[in-house]
């Protein structure tokens, strides 16, 4: 580059806009291209406040730590108190969110139900219907009950352990999902009644109720085919937390799922997975609030899901209220997908480990997001469930060490008083002081 | 034949007590007295028995349905039948929004009108109607057929798959990708079937039958309007 032009007048330093990064430009490159948007797997990849943001502090003179291997820490949870008569009891406070068959494929599913047994926790359908190899591997299973009601049936629903009613996900509120022909098998479209090689839309709304008057009435109707045995959840994404969990809970769930933004789908449009809802951790307070507010507190239990990759994570999430997390993104990971172990083969896709993220085209180099049976080959479930095992116990092991770092005998014990926010926007979004004041924005009664 | 009369024994002893009929119970017909209504009444059902049920029903009355008759003498609310796999729901009156909603499989007869969005996301469901249909009918039905012997709404068959609609009467307007076809022999011999199993006083040759065009199977950028 030269530093003078023809008149020996120095140019200025070429200068990126931080409006049109390149990341905006190649967007905009490809949508002339292409004339569609973009539409893609996982969560937003933004960087959004989140769990990273607070910190616990640990125990101190007024407040003493339990040993780390003598003393116990209970994990265990039970999900569903409220009405069903079987309530789901959990080893650990982490459940495998709800992931398609479809988006994944049998052996993936088989990998979940196996790893998550080990574990001690349960794995959930997703859009597509209940597979045998994942009834089959998983003694505790939620069965979805979707808009698109592919693959809805009463013969899988009786086997459900529990049911979850989806209203929305953190990756698209009030959006549908979308799987693309070439992920349309001979199986997947039989069980969703569909041509095979067709793009399959799922609806954005629920075909046969709006509102929450008529979700009373298909929870009863939910709760007399399976005769009031099984819980039910509501599954909301994280848009208004506050209102959607009080209507849940006055529609009659016993338990609500709360999955924020940056909650992985199968495939959304990136604009959508970008910019609409709001991040995990703005969302939990609200909830816990509509529960107290209803005095449902701990009655109606509240399940997190959203970008939870560590044990610290599963800590801050039930500190701040929720009674346990569902995983999704790191549960793949934990099977091997984005491994740096194909990276060659991410290259030729155009792209790298860590950043693949066209799980709806079908061309998984690890072989879990895929129908491509050549793909799916390369991933043993066998393999792949332990190390799901080995992922959770890790998780369970970390958050533990951390309750029992702030003298807590039970993971449900964890409070927002054992936290401390490092910017001003989590201390907001959790309510929690920033470090090192006694303070939040919005905190009520403060004179400042 | 067993009377149960629902205002006095409770919608949970109803399901419950409707449940507990196997395959080769001797308990063969049911008569439900003061429906008045309610929610759910038979829903879940899975043995061959019939259910006569005798005044008016409110949300998805006989939901899931497998196997079972399930006799409305009076109108439905909402979403009746929806989901059904098997067996046959027949409703003298109209029939609210949604009805036979998302239904695999079964026979839904409804003697008076369909409200709105009947048949949306059907799945292989006959839904039969001896008078009009509303608005939004058949939303992204997949499979199955729906004879409507008088008139249909606006937007019938809005993003349709490979569910057949046959009308009698005027269509006010067809949605997204839904297409009047051709009626051909083995068309004429579907519906003759479907109208006798009906009880419908009209002949297949009055009917224009509607399906998708199959534009919008794939995604293609020069419709995307239509998205
Ligand atoms: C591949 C994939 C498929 C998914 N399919 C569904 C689905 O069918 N139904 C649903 O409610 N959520 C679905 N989700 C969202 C998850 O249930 C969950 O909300 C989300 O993954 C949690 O966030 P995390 O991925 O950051 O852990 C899917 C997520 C992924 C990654």
């Amino acid at each position: 580059m030269k530093d003078f032009d023809a008149k020996g007048i120095p140019h200025t330093t070429p200068r990126q806009s931080a409006t049109f990064t390149q990341d905006a430009n190649s967007d905009i490159r490809r949508a002339a291209a292409t004339g569609i948007y973009d539409i893609r797997g996982g969560g937003a990849k933004r960087k959004v406040p989140s769990f990273d943001d607070l910190l616990f502090l640990g125990a101190s003179i007024s407040r003493y730590p339990l040993e780390g291997y003598r003393e116990k820490c209970g994990t265990d949870v039970k999900l569903g108190t409220r009405f069903a008569q079987n309530p789901i009891e959990l080893d650990i406070p982490i459940t495998i969110a709800g992931m398609s068959f479809g988006a994944l494929s049998g052996p993936a599913k088989e990998a979940l139900g196996r790893g998550a047994n080990a574990a001690g926790t349960s794995t959930t359908t997703g859009d597509g219907g209940m597979t045998p190899e994942e009834r089959g591997h998983s003694s505790k299973l939620v069965y979805q009950y979707l808009p698109s009601r592919y693959g809805m049936n009463p013969d899988d629903l009786r086997k459900a352990d529990a049911i979850e009613i989806v209203v929305g996900q953190g990756a698209k509120p009030g959006g549908g999902g979308m799987l693309l022909g070439q992920k349309i098998s001979d199986r997947v479209a039989e069980m969703r009644n569909l041509p095979k090689g067709i793009d399959q839309r799922s609806s954005c709304r629920h075909p046969d109720w709006t509102g929450p008057d008529d979700l009373e009435i298909k929870i009863l109707e939910l709760r007399e085919i399976t005769g009031w045995k099984v819980p039910i959840y509501v599954k909301v994404a994280g848009a208004r937390p506050y209102f959607d969990t009080t209507l849940a809970v006055k529609a009659g769930a016993d338990v609500v799922v709360l999955d924020g933004m940056q909650g992985g789908t199968a495939a959304t449009q990136d604009v959508f997975i970008e910019h609409v809802g709001q991040p995990t951790l703005a969302c939990i307070r609200p909830a816990v609030r509509a529960l107290q507010d209803l005095g449902m507190h701990r009655e109606v239990q509240l399940v997190v899901s959203g970008g939870i990759r560590s044990g610290a994570d599963v800590a801050k999430a039930m500190a701040l209220g929720a009674d346990a997390v569902a995983i999704g993104t790191a549960a793949l990971i934990a099977l091997g997908d984005n491994d740096p172990k194909w990276e060659a083969e991410y290259n030729e896709l155009g792209t790298t480990a860590g950043a693949y993220d066209d799980w709806h085209e079908g061309m998984d180099p690890a072989g879990i997001t895929t129908q491509d049976p050549e793909l799916m080959k390369r991933f043993d479930p066998i393999e792949g469930g332990r190390r799901l095992k080995n992922y959770l116990k890790v998780l369970t092991l970390e958050a533990q060490t951390i309750a029992r770092a702030c003298g807590k005998n039970h993971m449900h014990n964890l409070e927002p008083e054992d936290l401390v926010a490092l910017t001003m926007e989590a201390a907001a979004m959790a309510q929690v002081p920033l470090a090192g004041t006694d303070w939040y924005p919005g905190k009520p009664n403060t004179s400042y | 034949m067993q009377t149960f009369d629902l205002e006095a024994q409770g919608l949970r002893a109803l399901n419950s007590t409707l449940h507990a009929q196997a395959e080769n119970t001797n308990q063969t017909t049911w008569e439900i007295i003061n429906p008045k209504g309610s929610h759910a009444i038979a829903v879940g059902l899975d043995a061959p028995i019939e259910v006569n049920v005798k005044g008016s029903t409110g949300y998805y009355c006989a939901g899931m349905n497998k196997q079972a008759t399930v006799h409305v003498h009076g109108s439905a609310g909402p979403g009746t039948a929806e989901n059904m796999m098997s067996g046959t729901v027949i409703v003298e009156g109209d029939a609210s929004q949604y009805a036979g909603a998302t239904g695999h499989g079964g026979t839904l007869i409804i003697k008076g009108n369909a409200s709105s969005r009947c048949g949306i996301s059907m799945k292989g469901i006959d839904i039969i109607v001896h008078g009009n249909i509303g608005h939004m009918s058949a939303f992204m039905a997949q499979s199955g057929n729906i004879v409507v012997c008088g008139d249909a709404g606006d937007a019938l068959g809005d993003s349709c798959y490979e569910a057949r609609f046959f009308v009698r009467g005027t269509v006010k307007s067809l949605g997204a990708d839904c297409v009047e076809k051709e009626m051909r022999p083995e068309h004429i011999a579907i519906l003759e079937e479907l109208l006798e199993r009906g009880g419908c006083d009209a002949k297949a040759s009055e009917f224009k039958r509607y399906g998708s065009a199959r534009n919008l199977y794939n995604f293609d950028v020069d419709n995307a309007a239509a998205y």
